[in-house]
């Protein structure tokens, strides 16, 4: 408790420190390679025969994925807090992978925590973050997923706290971690805003993005959540995906919303996929990353109020997204990301040609690559 | 209204003795077991017993009790079985009974419900590690209006204002964690815990127990010269699974130990 407030207070003190802003945009430029492109996907629209479809480039930020934005924003301010140890938990690896960059980068210590399950599928991450001269910490406990890797890296901040930072990579848990992540994200919106206005000279109709902890929706969505504020024309409507898995009947999945309740787990309170008595249930996502049984906690809020839509994509759908945009694009999503994209496969035929659909390929899918050849029973 | 754990400490006092609080998991591997293993307790000379209701992500937990909770999880112990056995071990007797358990499940099972039931099995009081002062607010209420004392955890990273809140905000005794970790961890005897614990007193009269890495009898020993109450949780959780022959050769030689 103590150790959130004094993250509190260093966060607010470095918003407005000028120094902090200017070294933090810096290292967006020239190190993430921000902004990360805007791309008009054409032959994916034309597939699809309906709106126009736009991605939102995060595959190209460095380490492949919108975790960097955070990871290195929430690195620089532990070395501001003469902090000299960096923990993370990561789901698929991609966060694990931009907290060890980002550690390497400001010359930290730095340990990442993974469920046994994960280490397994994603063992190309495993190895990256070992390259990147962090340790990898395997979590045998309880589910064996993100959530225990959370759970550990808890237990370790608790222990060190005087020393280490850890780096949550999403906008869930205690505050003010949902509230800095989302901070740190919000470039990716902000960014977006200045692109389609660009290249067509109005805001979009649609935002689709996955939800696991909810950070790469919530970075797109928030510059668009104040501008529907404002005195617009028409709304952009926004849309999250969770993981469906093999469908909500069968019990295994991570949609929160349409499977859970409301329950109180690692420091917040939100959507839960809970038993009766309140343990927390095992989820399932071909993506490490959705796998997650709760959700950010501005989410609910933001549901109840109207402001984003949540739906679901299958497993399967988001692999036939996976090879669609794969094939008529030639850009490899992550599986995560694939789910976004599987919304917009049900969403863009519906709608007409001029109608404009921003999804945000949140990584690339570089890391899936074995995992999608087991399950078509490919041997590499 | 003086609540059976504050006349636990009150009556020890005046002995000038120190309160031993062993901790065990309900339901690892069976009630029945751990029914047999609280009147151990009792007979070997605990004056308070911490029974830990099972949780799937038991956060402020280390290895031993963690996998206890699986244990038990898998035997198929909820919170409600938890309190019906406590109803049924009130059979069999009057030693103050405090439960350990994550706030999800109290959640679930509704506040105002789990206070009534709680205390109508005879549950004196709740320790709940992931819900600090500055949430509990209904929880604190309900739990005046029934009686049940709420217990609240201190760390050695707690400042003053946050050391004011607890003390407010707590009933029967302070929880005070010997380390900033988790439980099962290597406690570290030195100076500062003595010193930490001479600046609550400053701000309280309410009996302080030390837990969290509490494992031999030289170790309660030493913390017993400083504390009110000396709490002994994943070394006996341990014992339990490993050896549960020797349970009672233990538990004697941490009552001994204890001033």
């Amino acid at each position: 408790m103590p150790a959130l407030s004094e993250l509190e207070d260093a966060f607010l003190k470095a918003k407005k420190d000028r120094e902090f802003q200017k070294e933090l945009s810096y290292l967006q430029r020239t190190y993430i390679g921000r902004p990360t492109p805007l791309y008009f996907a054409k032959r994916f629209t034309e597939y699809l025969g309906g709106a126009k479809i736009y991605l939102k480039r995060e595959d190209l930020a460095h380490t492949g994925a919108h975790k960097i934005n955070n990871a290195l924003g929430q690195a620089l301010l532990a070395k501001k807090m003469g902090k000299r140890r960096l923990i993370a938990e990561t789901g698929a690896g991609q966060h694990g992978v931009a907290t060890a960059t980002g550690a390497a980068l400001v010359g930290l210590e730095c340990e990442i925590y993974m469920g046994t399950e994960d280490i397994k599928r994603q063992a190309l991450n495993v190895f990256r973050i070992r390259l990147l001269g962090a340790k990898v910490t395997e979590v045998p406990i309880g589910s064996r997923t993100l959530k225990d890797a959370i759970n550990e890296a808890l237990r370790d901040w608790t222990t060190n706290v005087r020393t280490t930072h850890y780096v949550l990579g999403t906008v869930f848990g205690p505050h003010p971690f949902p509230f800095m992540v989302r901070e740190f994200q919000s470039i990716i919106g902000k960014e977006t805003v200045r692109q389609i206005i660009e290249a067509e000279g109005r805001l979009p109709d649609y935002l689709i993005a996955c939800v696991g902890g909810g950070s790469n929706a919530l970075g797109l969505f928030y510059a668009f959540l104040n501008l529907n504020k404002s005195r617009l024309p028409y709304q952009v409507r926004m849309i999250g995906v969770e993981a469906g898995g093999e469908g909500i009947e069968s019990g295994r999945h991570a949609s929160r919303f349409a499977g859970g309740s409301i329950g109180v787990f690692q420091g917040c309170k939100s959507y839960l996929l809970q038993d009766i008595d309140g343990n927390v249930l095992g989820t399932h996502s071909v993506a490490a990353g959705l796998d997650y049984a709760s959700i950010g906690p501005e989410h609910p809020y933001l549901r109840e109020k109207d402001v984003i839509q949540y739906t679901y994509a299958t497993d399967e759908e988001a692999l036939s997204a996976f090879e669609l945009l794969s094939k008529t694009e030639g850009i490899i999503p992550a599986l995560e990301s694939a789910h976004a994209l599987a919304e917009v496969m049900k969403l863009a035929p519906k709608l007409s040609k001029e109608k404009i659909i921003i999804v945000n390929l949140s990584g690339r899918g570089d890391k899936d690559v074995q995992q999608v050849a087991r399950i078509k029973g490919i041997e590499l | 209204m003086i609540s059976r754990i504050e006349e636990t400490f009150r009556r020890l006092k005046k002995k000038e003795k120190k309160a031993f609080i062993p901790y065990i998991m309900a339901g690892d591997p069976s009630l029945t077991k751990t029914r047999d293993v609280v009147l151990i307790f009792e007979k070997c000379g605990a004056d308070i017993v911490e029974i830990g209701v099972p949780f799937s992500d038991p956060l402020a937990d280390g290895p031993t009790i963690q996998r206890s909770s699986e244990r038990a999880l898998e035997s198929g112990i909820t919170l409600r079985k938890v309190i019906n056995f406590v109803k049924e071990l009130r059979e069999h007797t009057t030693i103050p009974i405090v439960l350990m358990t994550y706030y999800n499940p109290v959640f679930r099972y509704g506040e105002e419900d789990f206070i009534k039931d709680a205390k109508n099995a005879g549950v004196d009081g709740v320790i709940i590690p992931d819900l600090p002062p500055d949430e509990a607010g209904s929880f604190i209420f309900l739990s005046r209006k029934a009686f049940l004392d709420t217990i609240f955890l201190l760390a050695p990273t707690s400042n003053p204002e946050r050391l004011k809140k607890v003390v407010k905000a707590t009933r029967g005794f302070i929880y005070y964690v010997s380390i900033t970790g988790i439980t099962g961890s290597k406690l570290l005897l030195n100076g500062s815990m003595e010193a930490q614990i001479n600046e609550i007193r400053k701000y309280t009269k309410k009996p302080v127990a030390v837990g969290f890495g509490v494992s031999t009898p030289e170790e309660a020993f030493e913390v017993s010269k400083i504390a009110d109450g000396v709490i002994v949780g994943s070394a006996i959780v341990k014992r339990l699974n490993e050896s549960p022959e020797d349970i009672e050769k233990y538990i004697v030689g941490l009552r001994e130990a204890i001033e």
